[in-house]
């Protein structure tokens, strides 16, 4: 029989052992995100291996550097907290000090880019490093046990934002760090999702190929944090592009009049106007995402908050120039 | 059957690491997690269907860990040693080639 070849490299930088939890959506867009990385480089440099990562602290800088192993095939350091874009950027200049070729990947958790780290990335856009930044965006900090974060979606369930008679649970929407960056008029800003790893890869090696700095923001499942079913962690995050809940766009030079934006598929309604989308019509309502997850469970007893959560999606699109309109379940 | 891409990293780490401490808490061998065999994890196990495949490479793409790599004709070999069993894999096979059966040891 003949021999296929995958759409991938079949290079590892992600090896397997390391402890993340069964299902995790974040490991697998790691893994994805490394092998995009070199194919990029390979093809920019003629060097697979010219790329260094620095990781805040986080589920993955957990799971993948338990003393004396570690997951990662490529040169990694493990920062603090707050600070993995200033690490990248000082290895970046280095690197340039030194005449080597390739470009750093900075990596951070929702709670170590959207929380903590907030000002090294600023800082690190302004200064124009010639860095990637990956936010893998799984909606709270789920290594030290579900607390909320800045980028955890309004009504989900975390330790911190308890649902009760007089909590829906998080009460504020979802900050989009992906648009804050994209203000900083960098050359290359987008956000992706494992439900769609072929536009993750191809946005990632785009990101990888710029000369400057990029951000990538991609959202993961975690079955930990969001209670819900380990084998539904890729159809979960597929679900939140295809009612919506998640956007897949792509910034470029902070221009925020062009914005690329992916189909999300899932029968939804596209229109057009010289070549832009400017609606979608989604069919799947934004209770098919809900539903397989336990974090938004006493929302079905409280459907005014799910109105509420539909107007503030409807609001986010707005910002990206897209009218959208969100169907309710039928009955 | 192509063999496991990270036999010989087992081998290094065996030998390197029982001998002595990794100086200045540097882990200097990449990938040395290998030796973690997370797969008694795993409840339940992937059965593969050869003949269902039609090589997409889902499966391949999509596993977290990575416990599933390809041999020579481009299809997918599980590797149990590090498999943990979430079954991502047989939900997202298009052609049911893939199946979560109840592990038995």
């Amino acid at each position: 029989m003949a021999v296929r070849k995958p759409p991938i490299t079949t290079r590892e930088y992600w090896a397997p052992g390391h402890a993340a939890c069964a299902g995790c959506g974040c490991a697998a867009a790691l893994k994805l995100a490394t092998k995009a990385f070199s194919e990029a480089m390979e093809e920019k440099y003629g060097d697979p291996n010219a790329f260094a990562i620095a990781q805040a602290t986080g589920c993955m800088e957990v799971v993948s550097a338990v003393f004396p192993y570690t997951a990662w095939k490529a040169p990694w350091v493990h920062v603090a907290f707050e600070n993995a874009a200033a690490a990248a950027s000082g290895v970046e200049a280095a690197w340039k000090k030194l005449g080597r070729k390739g470009k750093i990947l900075a990596i951070g958790g929702d709670g170590g880019t959207a929380d903590i780290g907030m000002q090294a990335l600023s800082g690190m856009l302004e200064r124009r490093h010639n860095v990637v930044y990956l936010m893998y965006d799984n909606e709270a900090y789920m290594n030290t046990g579900i607390q909320r974060s800045s980028s955890t979606p309004y009504g989900a369930w975390t330790t911190t934002s308890p649902p009760g008679k007089y909590s829906i649970g998080e009460d504020k929407p979802k900050k989009w760090v992906a648009l804050i960056a994209a203000a900083h008029q960098v050359p290359y800003v987008a956000t992706a999702s494992i439900g769609n790893p072929f536009d993750f890869v191809r946005k990632m090696k785009k990101a990888a190929k710029v000369d400057g700095p990029a951000f990538v923001q991609v959202h993961c499942t975690c079955p930990t944090g969001w209670k819900s079913p380990l084998e539904k962690g890729v159809e979960i995050a597929r679900l939140a592009i295809e009612t919506g809940v998640w956007p897949l766009f792509e910034i470029e030079n902070g221009d925020f009049h062009n914005i690329k934006i992916q189909p999300p598929g899932g029968g939804a309604k596209v229109t057009r106007e010289g070549g832009r989308i400017v609606a979608i019509e989604f069919k799947k309502p934004i209770e098919e995402y809900l539903k397989p997850q336990g974090r938004f469970k006493h929302l079905f007893k409280k459907p005014e908050a799910i109105d509420e959560l539909r107007e503030q999606i409807k609001a986010m699109w707005k910002v990206l120039g897209v009218d959208v309109t969100l169907p309710k379940p039928e009955e | 059957m192509a063999e496991s891409p990270f036999k010989a990293d087992i081998e290094r780490v065996q030998k390197e690491y029982s001998e002595k401490m990794t100086p200045g808490a540097i882990a200097y061998i990449p990938g040395s997690s290998v030796v973690n065999k997370t797969g008694s994890w795993r409840v339940f196990m992937p059965e593969f269907n050869r003949d269902k495949c039609t090589r997409c490479f889902l499966c391949y793409i999509y596993c977290p860990e990575p416990a599933i790599y390809l041999d020579e004709e481009g299809y997918p070999v599980f590797d149990y040693d590090y498999c943990k069993g979430c079954g991502i894999c047989a939900n997202e096979c298009p052609v049911d080639a893939i199946t979560m059966v109840r592990e038995t040891k």
